[in-house]
C-alpha cells in the first residue's frame, strides 16, 4: 500500500462523434471521496447526442474502493437510460467483476418504496381508529382470560404449578424493598401535606385520620398499584414479547398448549394473589410513616395517634382499598400480558410492548380508581 | 496473495473453567477462504468471537499481520477492527432501522463521505447482494434469507479486507445456499478479500474453501488442517473422514460423488 495519496482523475477522450473514452487514474478511496462527483461527466455524455458507445479504462488506476464503484455505477446508470454501449472490458477484471455483481439481479418490480407522509386529518382519524380495535382486542383478551379461568375453576387448565410459584415470588416478595421505601415515604408526605394546615388551628392529633384514611382507601391500593405496573406489568409483557419473538409460544400452541392458560394464567393468578397482601403491607408502611412525623414533629404522643388511627380507620375503609387493589392486580396483569402478546418480531417490537403495558396499565388504573370511588360515593360506603 | 493476515499460536479458548479448545494454532493467508469446521459444541463459533475481538483469549495470541490482537492498545486495535467485516448467523441487523440505515451506519461514521454518496453506496452494496431497491424495508419485513444478505451487505459496507462468516448457509434452501456461496466467491475474487467462515455445510466446503481447520470436540483441540479437498482425499483420522463424508461411507465411496458436488458449484 502507497502512503502517499493521487488525486483521483479523470480524462475524457472522443474519437469521431460516436465513441468516448473514460479513463480513471489516482486513488479512488473514500479519503478523495469528496473530488468524485460524477456530475460533469454526466454532463459530458447527454451532449452532444448521437454518442454510441463509451469505453472506460483505468490503467493508472490507485487504491479504490466503493467510491470507485458508486461513480462507476452512476455512469453506467446514465448510459443505459440514453441507450449508450458501454464497454468495460480494459477495467481490471476485480472491477468488472463488481459492475456484472451489481447489475446481476435486476430490482424486483414493486421493491421500491417511497415515504408515505399522511396528512394530520388522516393521522387523526387513524389514531380514532386505533383506541377502538384497542379497545376490541382488550374486551377479547378480557374474555379469554376469563375462560381460561372458568377452566382453572373446572379444574381443566393445563399449567406448570412451579411456574404460578415463580411468579408468587417474583411478583410478592421480590417488590418488598420497593414498596416499603414509597409508601413509607408516602406516608410522611400525606403526614406533612396534613400538617401544615391542621397545625393552624391546633388540630395537629387529626393527622392521624387524614393518614389513616388517606393510606387505607387510596394511596396504599393505588401507590402499591403503580409500582408493580412499573415493575411486575412490564416484565410481563417484556416476557411474553420475547417468547413471540422466538417462536416460544407458537411451539406452545403446537405441542397442544393454550398459551392463555400456560403463561398467562399462573402470571395473572399470582399476581391478584399478591397485590392484597402487598397492600396490607403498604397501608401499615403507610400508617408507620405517618407516625414517624406526627410523633416526632408534631407534638402528639404515640398512644394518641394509635388510639386516633384506631378511631379513624374502620374495617370498611382497609376492605375498599384491599379490593380497589384486586381490581387493579386483575387490570396490571391483563394489560402486561395483552401486550406481551400482542407483540411484533423484533427488538424494538419487545420495548413498544413494555411501554405500552406500563401506560395502558396506569391508565386503567387511574380510570377504574376513579370509577370506584364515585360508586363508593353514590352508596355511601 | 500468499502472505500470512493472521496467525494464531497456542490458542486457548476456555469459559471460566471450562475448557473449549486448546492449543490451536494455525494461520489464514490474505485470499484465503478459511473454513472453520467442525461437529456441533466443538467451539467454532467460540473460536470466531476470538477472532473478530469480542472474547479475550485464556492463553495464546492472534496475530493480524504482525499486531497481536489483544496485547495492543485501543486505538490500533480499533484500527484492526476497522479492517474486518462480520455476518452474523441470523444477519443480526438493527430491527428499529431498515435496511438503507442498517448500512449507512458505519459508514456514516467512520467515512468523511456525503449523504449522496452514502446512499450511493447503500444502493450499490444492496445491489451486490441482489436486494436492489430494498433500501426502506425494516429487517422484520422481509425473508431470513434476505435477512442475511443484507446482513452481509452491512458487512461489506467499509470494504473490509477479511470478512467473517458464521453459518452463511444455514437457514437457506439449497439454491439460496448456493448463490450465497458464489456470491461468497465472487466478492473474494473482486474485491480480494480474504473470507474466514464457520460452517459444517459439506457442499459449501468443497466448493469454495480453500483452506481449513478442523476442530474435534473431545480431544479439544484442531486435528486436521489444510485444503478441504486435500484432507477427504488423504486424511488419516477417521473422525475427519467421518464428518466430511456425512459418516455413510469409505473416502473412497464418497470422494466421487463429494468432488462431483463440488465441481458442480465451482463456476
Amino acid at each position: 500500500m502507497k502512503d502517499t495519496t493521487a488525486t483521483p482523475r479523470w480524462r475524457i477522450a472522443r474519437s469521431g462523434s460516436t465513441d468516448l473514452e473514460l479513463a480513471l487514474s489516482g486513488d479512488w478511496d473514500a479519503d478523495n471521496a469528496a473530488q468524485t462527483d460524477p456530475k460533469t461527466v454526466l454532463a459530458e455524455l447527454g451532449q452532444p447526442p448521437g454518442l454510441r458507445c463509451v469505453r472506460l479504462t483505468a490503467a493508472d488506476l490507485g487504491r479504490w474502493d466503493s467510491v470507485l464503484m458508486i461513480f462507476l455505477l452512476a455512469v453506467v446508470d446514465r448510459c443505459r437510460e440514453e441507450g449508450i454501449e458501454v464497454d468495460g472490458s480494459r477495467l481490471p477484471e476485480g472491477i468488472r467483476a463488481l459492475l456484472d455483481l451489481a447489475y446481476a439481479v435486476p430490482e424486483r418490480a414493486g421493491a421500491r418504496r417511497g415515504t408515505v407522509r399522511t396528512a394530520w386529518l388522516a393521522e387523526l382519524g387513524n389514531s380514532a381508529l386505533r383506541i377502538r380495535d384497542d379497545a376490541k382486542a382488550f374486551t377479547r383478551f378480557l374474555g379469554e382470560a376469563a375462560l381460561s379461568f372458568a377452566a382453572l375453576a373446572a379444574g381443566r387448565a393445563r399449567f406448570r404449578k412451579v411456574d404460578l410459584w415463580l411468579n408468587i415470588q417474583e411478583c410478592g416478595p421480590s417488590a418488598v424493598p420497593i414498596v416499603t421505601l414509597i409508601s413509607l415515604l408516602v406516608g410522611l408526605i400525606l403526614a406533612f401535606v396534613g400538617a401544615v394546615q391542621l397545625a393552624l388551628f391546633g388540630a395537629q392529633i387529626y393527622i392521624a385520620d387524614l393518614v389513616a384514611l388517606g393510606m387505607l382507601r387510596e394511596m396504599g391500593a393505588l401507590m402499591t398499584a403503580i409500582i408493580m405496573a412499573g415493575r411486575t406489568g412490564a416484565a410481563f409483557a417484556a416476557q411474553l414479547g420475547t417468547m413471540n419473538v422466538n417462536q416460544e409460544i407458537s411451539a406452545l400452541r403446537v405441542m397442544g398448549f393454550a398459551p392463555l392458560e400456560f403463561l398467562v394464567l399462573p402470571r395473572m393468578l399470582a399476581l391478584i394473589l399478591v397485590m392484597p397482601v402487598l397492600c396490607l403491607y403498604a397501608n401499615l408502611l403507610g400508617v408507620i410513616g405517618g407516625g414517624m412525623i406526627t410523633v416526632g414533629f408534631f407534638d402528639v404522643s404515640l398512644t394518641q395517634y394509635l388510639h386516633r388511627t384506631q378511631e379513624a380507620a374502620h374495617l370498611t375503609d382497609l376492605a375498599v382499598g384491599l379490593a380497589k387493589c384486586t381490581v387493579f392486580g386483575i387490570l396490571i396483569a391483563l394489560a402486561g400480558c395483552m401486550r406481551g402478546m400482542q407483540c411484533g418480531r423484533s427488538a424494538s417490537a419487545v420495548g413498544d410492548a413494555a411501554t405500552s403495558a406500563v401506560v395502558t396499565s396506569i391508565v386503567l388504573i387511574v380510570v377504574s380508581d376513579s370509577i370506584i370511588t364515585l360508586i363508593c360515593d353514590r352508596l355511601g360506603i | 496473495m500468499g502472505e500470512p493476515i493472521i496467525t494464531v499460536n497456542q490458542l486457548t479458548m476456555a469459559y471460566g473453567d471450562f475448557l473449549i479448545q486448546r492449543d490451536l494454532n494455525f494461520t489464514i493467508n490474505r485470499g484465503d477462504i478459511f473454513i472453520i469446521m467442525g461437529g456441533s459444541g466443538c467451539g467454532k463459533s467460540t473460536l470466531l468471537m476470538h477472532l473478530i475481538g469480542l472474547q479475550p483469549p485464556a492463553r495464546g495470541e492472534i496475530l493480524y499481520g504482525s499486531r497481536n490482537l489483544w496485547k495492543t492498545n485501543a486505538a490500533e486495535r480499533q484500527q484492526i477492527m476497522r479492517r474486518i467485516g462480520v455476518l452474523f448467523q441470523s444477519g443480526a441487523l438493527l430491527s428499529s432501522m431498515t435496511l438503507a440505515e442498517n448500512i449507512a451506519l458505519p459508514i456514516a461514521e467512520f467515512t468523511p463521505l456525503s449523504r449522496t454518496q452514502i446512499n450511493r453506496i447503500v444502493s450499490y452494496k444492496l445491489a451486490l447482494v441482489g436486494l436492489a431497491g430494498f433500501e426502506d424495508y425494516y429487517p422484520s419485513e422481509i425473508s431470513g434469507g434476505m435477512q442475511k444478505r443484507a446482513g452481509l451487505a452491512r458487512a461489506m459496507a467499509l470494504d473490509p479486507e477479511i470478512l467473517y462468516f458464521d453459518e452463511p448457509s444455514a437457514g437457506l434452501d439449497p439454491i439460496s445456499a448456493k448463490l450465497l456461496d458464489d456470491l461468497i466467491q465472487s466478492l473474494r475474487d473482486s474485491l480480494g478479500a480474504t473470507i474466514v467462515m464457520v460452517t459444517h455445510e459439506l457442499p459449501s466446503i468443497f466448493a469454495i474453501g480453500t483452506n481449513s481447520v478442523f476442530l474435534d470436540p473431545e480431544t479439544k483441540t484442531a486435528i486436521a488442517a489444510g485444503p478441504p479437498k486435500q484432507l477427504l482425499a488423504e486424511s488419516k483420522d477417521p473422525k475427519v473422514i467421518r464428518f466430511l463424508t456425512r459418516d455413510d461411507g469409505s473416502a473412497e465411496n464418497l470422494s466421487g460423488s463429494d468432488t462431483a458436488l463440488a465441481a458442480g458449484v465451482t463456476p
